[in-house]
């Protein structure tokens, strides 16, 4: 018998697509790292800066700026839960009005778009805007993460209450409830535990993001971290990143845990 | 069930009495908290500026608009440059992430003690910080450019791809990996013939899922000076060109869009 | 005991502190003998069988492959010994994404490099050999079809394929047709005590469904709670032994087979 071969197909099995997809990432691959305008003599001067601050991670200074550390840490927290607990009440709303089954077309369609527009930013943009608004300082910083908090979380809660089944619904109107009524007997109930689970995440995300929204004057530990860095201060920096990283362990830790209690 | 008797009469309550007391603790230690911090928050805010917010508003809002349709020209390098940093970061994590999640899952690791808990800490610590502040300590160490944004969006990404990519090892089904060590396959191929084919499409969502949001992160890294469109909003900001600064945010707007769309059809294809 | 192809001296397997999953087990298998191995669920039927290849570590006792100790091995020669272990499994334990080609070279891992086995670089002989065996199994046509767009009857015979595909001395078999309609399990013992007798291979067979172990193999080795309770030809395998084996039941149900195998699905999987 002759030699029977066996090749393992190929995944893409038109032979010109395949070709014409390996070329092209081939190409951009070339394209992109041709484009790349690298310093080297300035990587290289770096790399020593580098194990400084590798080393500085294992003697991390927190008293040298102990106040500026405190003072930036409690700014963050503050933020944190100003702007999750503002972002979740105005969320509420927001959701409801989001919801297909529960609002007309007009109203949805402006809420749809109010989630959109703040899902698609980046809190450090939104920080710029309102930096710009109401001046340097955490109030711009609570602003900021209120605004992403509220399409965050009315994202989430409007599809939980799209897919609420209808039929209790349709029992509360029947009875004769009012809207008010109806979303507080029939909707609250349902949505309610999800609610707590969802404001839990998002304070873990505000957390994060308070530490980062200081670089443009939006309040915060970030700020304290930027000086550090343009001072050159390794051990303060290394001192600041390893608290967030506790913290956000921490945080990550316990809303895991109450998120659990409530499933 | 939290029936008490009171003149020989059970009552029912929704909660036992010491569960209220909690409840109360509880809500009264969260407005405490609240109330604390807004004070904090208040104390540092010049309310002569917020009261001003609404013109301050107004005015950037007429700033703002039209956009700046001619600066357009000059974004097409920097929105390269970003769309090169999500992607070259993106790849470069995987490099990385992909042996770290066998080393970090309970069926893959190797036997080594002290392997795992190495693997989930760097995991972790990647995870925690966000890449604006990878940008930071890179520009720092490396100097402005597009090689600190890169690095910047690999260092986070390691974590996340980890993560994801280390629990669905995890989850992966037990039965061909106890076929193949039984037909005399070394470790190393195991890994190869029963684990790898079933993660492959978590590994292919994984990756673009994060490359989606790398494409996010890299529009603002530029703000540190890691490179991309950032780079540009931070100039006009500085200069109060808002005109510009919204046509930056109508490119980014785009760029969004387009890479969520893209990421939402292959992760639809692969799964 | 005559000095078999597969000896077992007083294997013991247990479990933390809790009764032993196997007590004291010893047999021997000769060339070419096919045996079931029966009892109710949790008999430690399945333990049994992977103490031989040490997919589950023995406590106690000696296994005997020709004149290797399979107990003594380390790793390297462990997995040299594995090789020369065929086994087939309840659920398959197919890689579902790759395809039966793969499948059935992933049997010659064994034998071949990292490398090789990445880039699916195996030698000419193993594909001629994976070609013959499809052609057994009746699966010619599906070479590059994926795993898991097979019917249950064609996964088993990919995975008896892939089995045979290592040139086993030994074969070991975890109740193959528990997931197959009662149609398809005769088929498939059928094929695995016909491709065994072709080859003078022989196996252990795990298989709860009393009926067929009695119409396909010769010899019977009845398992209850981790002790062989019985062990002769299945001629002999009378109400009375089924009793020792398997407790007080009215066994005149179990010669209607597809009834009783349905039956016993259900109760091997609760």
């Amino acid at each position: 018998m002759s030699a029977r071969v066996w090749r393992r197909p190929p995944m893409i099995a038109d032979p010109r697509l395949r070709w014409g997809l390996s070329l092209a990432v081939v190409v951009y691959l070339i394209l992109a790292v041709g484009s790349l305008e690298v310093n080297w003599q300035r990587v290289a001067e770096g790399l020593e800066r580098g194990a400084a601050f590798a080393a500085a991670l294992f003697t991390p200074d927190f008293s040298s700026r102990g106040a500026d550390i405190l003072e930036g840490f409690l700014e963050s927290l503050a933020m944190t839960f100003v702007s999750t607990t503002l972002g979740l009440l105005l969320a509420v709303p927001v959701a409801v009005g989001a919801a297909r089954n529960l609002s007309p077309l007009p109203v949805y369609l402006i809420c749809r778009g109010f989630i959109a527009i703040s899902r698609s930013f980046q809190e450090i943009i939104i920080a710029i805007l309102f930096v710009a608004m109401l001046g340097f300082g955490p109030l711009a910083g609570v602003a900021t993460l209120a605004f992403a908090s509220i399409g965050f979380i009315a994202k989430l809660l409007a599809e939980d209450i799209e897919a609420m089944d209808p039929k209790p619904l349709e029992a509360i109107r029947a009875t004769g409830g009012s809207a008010t009524q109806t979303l507080h007997w029939g909707v609250m109930p349902v949505v309610l535990p999800r609610l707590v689970g969802v404001s839990m995440y998002r304070l873990d995300i505000n957390f994060r993001e308070s530490a980062i929204i200081g670089i443009v004057g939006a309040g915060g530990i970030g700020a304290t971290l930027n000086t550090a860095f343009d001072r050159y201060e390794y051990d303060t920096a290394a001192a600041i990143l390893l608290l967030i990283i506790a913290i956000v362990l921490l945080s990550e830790y316990v809303s895991g845990f109450i998120r659990g209690k409530l499933r | 069930m939290p029936v008490s008797h009171a003149n020989g009469q059970p009552r029912w309550r929704r909660r036992t009495p010491a569960a209220v007391l909690l409840a109360w603790l509880g809500w009264f230690a969260v407005v405490a908290v609240l109330a604390f911090s807004w004070q904090f928050i208040s104390e540092r805010t010049i309310w002569m500026f917020v009261t001003d917010a609404p013109s301050q508003g107004a005015d950037l809002l007429a700033r703002m608009l039209p956009p700046d349709w001619a600066y357009t020209g000059r974004l097409w390098k920097p929105l390269w440059d970003t769309l090169n940093i999500a992607t070259l970061g993106t790849l470069l994590a995987l490099v990385i992430a992909t042996p770290l999640a066998f080393l970090a899952a309970r069926n893959t690791t190797p036997a080594l003690p002290g392997l795992r808990p190495l693997a989930l800490l760097v995991i972790v610590a990647s995870r925690s910080i966000n890449s604006l502040i990878w940008a930071l300590l890179l520009v720092m160490i490396l100097g402005p450019g597009v090689l600190a944004g890169i690095i910047a969006i690999a260092l986070r990404s390691i974590g996340f791809i980890g993560k994801l990519l280390y629990e669905a090892i995890e989850e992966s089904d037990a039965k061909p990996v106890e076929a193949i060590v039984a037909t005399g396959a070394s470790p190393a191929q195991m890994r190869l013939y029963a684990i790898v084919p079933q993660i492959m499409p978590a590994f292919a969502g994984i990756s673009v899922y994060r490359w989606d949001i790398n494409i996010r992160e890299a529009t603002i890294l530029g703000l540190v000076g890691a490179g991309g469109i950032g780079l540009e909003l931070m100039a006009s900001v500085n200069v109060l060109a808002w005109g510009r600064v919204s046509m930056i945010f109508l490119l980014i707007l785009a760029t969004v869009l387009a890479s969520e769309w893209v990421s939402a059809r292959v992760r639809a294809a692969v799964t | 005991m005559s000095l078999g192809l597969l000896r077992l001296e007083g294997l013991s397997k247990r479990y933390g502190k809790d009764a032993p999953a196997l007590d004291d087990v010893s047999f021997s298998l000769d060339a070419g003998e096919v045996i079931a191995l029966i009892g109710p669920s949790g008999a430690g039927k399945s333990t049994l069988i992977r103490c031989i290849n040490r997919l589950v570590e023995p406590t106690a006792g000696r296994i005997w492959l020709g004149d290797t100790d399979l107990t003594s091995l380390d790793r390297r020669s462990l997995r040299q010994a594995r090789r020369r272990i065929g086994m087939i499994f309840q659920e398959f334990a197919l890689v579902e994404r790759l395809s039966v080609m793969e499948n059935l070279l992933s049997g010659r891992l064994g034998y071949v490099g990292f490398w090789r086995a990445a880039l699916r670089r195996f030698p000419q002989a193993d594909i001629e050999r994976a070609f013959d065996l499809l052609e057994q199994v009746e699966l010619g046509a599906m070479v590059d079809r994926r795993a898991d767009a097979l019917s249950g009857g064609q996964r088993q015979r990919v995975g008896i394929a892939r089995a045979l595909m290592q040139t086993p001395d030994l074969l070991l078999v975890d109740e193959p047709t528990a997931s197959l309609d009662p149609r398809t399990s005769r088929q498939i013992m059928r094929l695995i005590t016909r491709l065994c007798g072709e080859r003078g291979l022989p196996a252990i067979i795990n298989i709860h469904d009393v009926p067929l172990a009695r119409r396909y193999c010769q010899r019977v080795i009845g398992l209850r709670a981790g002790r062989i309770v019985y062990d002769g030809p299945a001629s002999a395998l009378d109400d009375s032994v089924l009793t020792d084996i398997y407790g007080e039941e009215d066994w005149d149900n179990q010669e209607t087979p597809a009834e009783g195998s349905e039956e016993d699905v259900a109760e091997s999987e609760a």
